[in-house]
């Protein structure tokens, strides 16, 4: 088995460069790759285009790397929750490119498995139609989206072994598995490595075949947005 | 008037037996409160899981188990956990019945606008667009009107769209609205105390009004 170990996020991302295309997995602050972008956030980079769902929170996640000034363009479907990206965006500071969450996966999935576009209702008659080939299919109208690839996905996994096959966990999978497969140089951390042969292969979501990079994640923070409890 | 509690309570009455429901944030969030303890529905929720059950206790709180509106959550029995492109797989393959979600505007033809103000709110659209584009059955929660007064229900959206002709149905503060496939919209039912000519007062688009109005029930 071929190993993909490295020791930690710093030796991981050393080289990344700047004006490269990133992807990061997670939903909202779940399942995003913590290490990888601390290890980012201590190296000079800058100009880089991130694609992510989200864009973090102000103090948080992709949000600290928009503080530092290191990206230039945002691909994702949702950025709500962060008010330096707002302003960045409405001051015209940062580039940015919204489009429909099931568009999004759907871009980096096919980004992953070669298929460099295809037809989705959503979208159709907004203005993600704008300059996009229109088709009609059996009597209803869809556009048409090109795939999305990184030159380094970062994905964040619960159990990895050193083959680079993950196991995600709970709501944390999201885009995790889509952006695996579409980095030319996929990073993955995880909470838990060990050896290969000790992850049941019925149980793997993604495959190693797509990690090029794995380590032993630390100090999780793992934070939460939207704390909500029930009382009983 | 309905408060945002009622309103949820109402639109759970729309909900059937055997359902795949996507709740959006918001009131739609709230109707899982509603839904009779007799009918067996799914709820989905778009950043991967099928199956959402109440908000966890304090001790029970995971932040790898949120809802689109990244609040903490739990499952129901007989979950299923998946990535977002099987989650838009099956938002987009129609195999999710009914889609809930809130609203800006929505235009006499069904068409809905709810994620962007131009040059003020940059929030995106997250998956309001797939769903809606997808979705064989769409209702809308929202206030009638903006918080400056300003008809919710118009002739033709003011803002971006989100997706046209989409919406079946709206429940408001005031009224449960029908949208016709032809075009224009048909009041079902008027809120307690409210009266049919407030509603009409209050709504820009075409609203068809036929016989007694009768009053929302809960």
């Amino acid at each position: 088995m071929i190993n993909k170990t490295v020791a930690n996020a710093e030796v991981a991302v050393a080289d990344v460069f700047s004006n490269a295309v990133l992807m990061l997995g997670g939903f909202g602050l779940s399942g995003i790759p913590e290490n990888s972008i601390k290890a980012l956030l201590a190296r000079d980079l800058h100009g880089l285009t991130c694609i992510s769902n989200n864009a973090g929170v102000d103090d948080f996640g992709i949000g600290l790397m928009l503080q530092k000034r290191m990206v230039k363009k945002m691909i994702s479907s949702y950025v709500g929750e962060n008010a330096e990206f707002e302003r960045q965006l409405l001051s015209g500071e940062l580039e940015v490119e919204l489009i429909p969450q099931g568009t999004l996966a759907e871009r980096v999935r096919a980004g992953g498995a070669g298929i460099p576009a295809f037809f989705t209702p959503a979208g159709v008659g907004t203005e993600v139609a704008d300059g996009k080939e229109l088709r009609e299919f059996d009597g209803k109208l869809y556009l048409l989206e090109r795939w999305l690839k990184a030159d380094f996905a970062f994905v964040k996994a619960w159990k990895g072994d050193t083959a680079g096959n993950l196991i995600f966990k709970g709501t944390a999978r999201n885009f995790n598995p889509m952006m695996a497969a579409a980095g030319k140089i996929t990073i993955a951390e995880v909470e838990e490595l060990v050896p290969a042969g000790e992850l049941n292969p019925n149980e793997i979501h993604t495959p190693g075949i797509y990690v090029q990079r794995i380590f032993q994640g630390k100090d999780y923070e793992k934070r939460i947005e939207q704390r909500t409890v029930s009382r009983k | 008037m309905l408060n945002k509690d009622q309103i949820a309570q109402r639109i759970a009455k729309e909900v059937q037996n055997g359902q795949y429901i996507n709740l959006g944030i918001g009131i739609p969030t709230l109707v899982a409160n509603y839904i009779p303890d007799d009918l067996e529905v799914v709820l989905q929720s778009e950043n991967g899981l099928l199956g959402i059950g109440p908000f966890p206790t304090e001790d029970k709180v995971d932040p790898d188990l949120i809802n689109a509106g990244k609040q903490t959550i739990t499952m129901s029995k007989g979950s299923a956990l998946f990535n977002s492109s099987e989650s838009f797989a099956m938002i987009r393959g129609g195999h999710v019945h009914l889609t809930i979600l809130g609203a800006m505007e929505v235009s006499e033809n069904g068409d809905i606008a709810n994620w962007k103000i131009p040059g003020k709110m940059v929030k995106g659209m997250g998956g309001a667009m797939d769903l809606v584009a997808s979705a064989e059955n769409i209702i809308v929660a929202m206030q009638h009107c903006s918080k400056d007064g300003q008809s919710k229900l118009l002739k033709e959206c003011s803002l971006p769209i989100t997706g046209i002709r989409c919406v079946k149905k709206i429940v408001t503060d005031l009224a449960v609205v029908e949208v016709l496939p032809e075009g224009g919209f048909r009041l079902l039912e008027r809120a307690p105390g409210v009266s049919v000519q407030e509603i009409i007062d209050k709504t820009e688009g075409r609203m068809l009004v036929e016989g007694e109005i009768p009053e929302m029930s809960f």
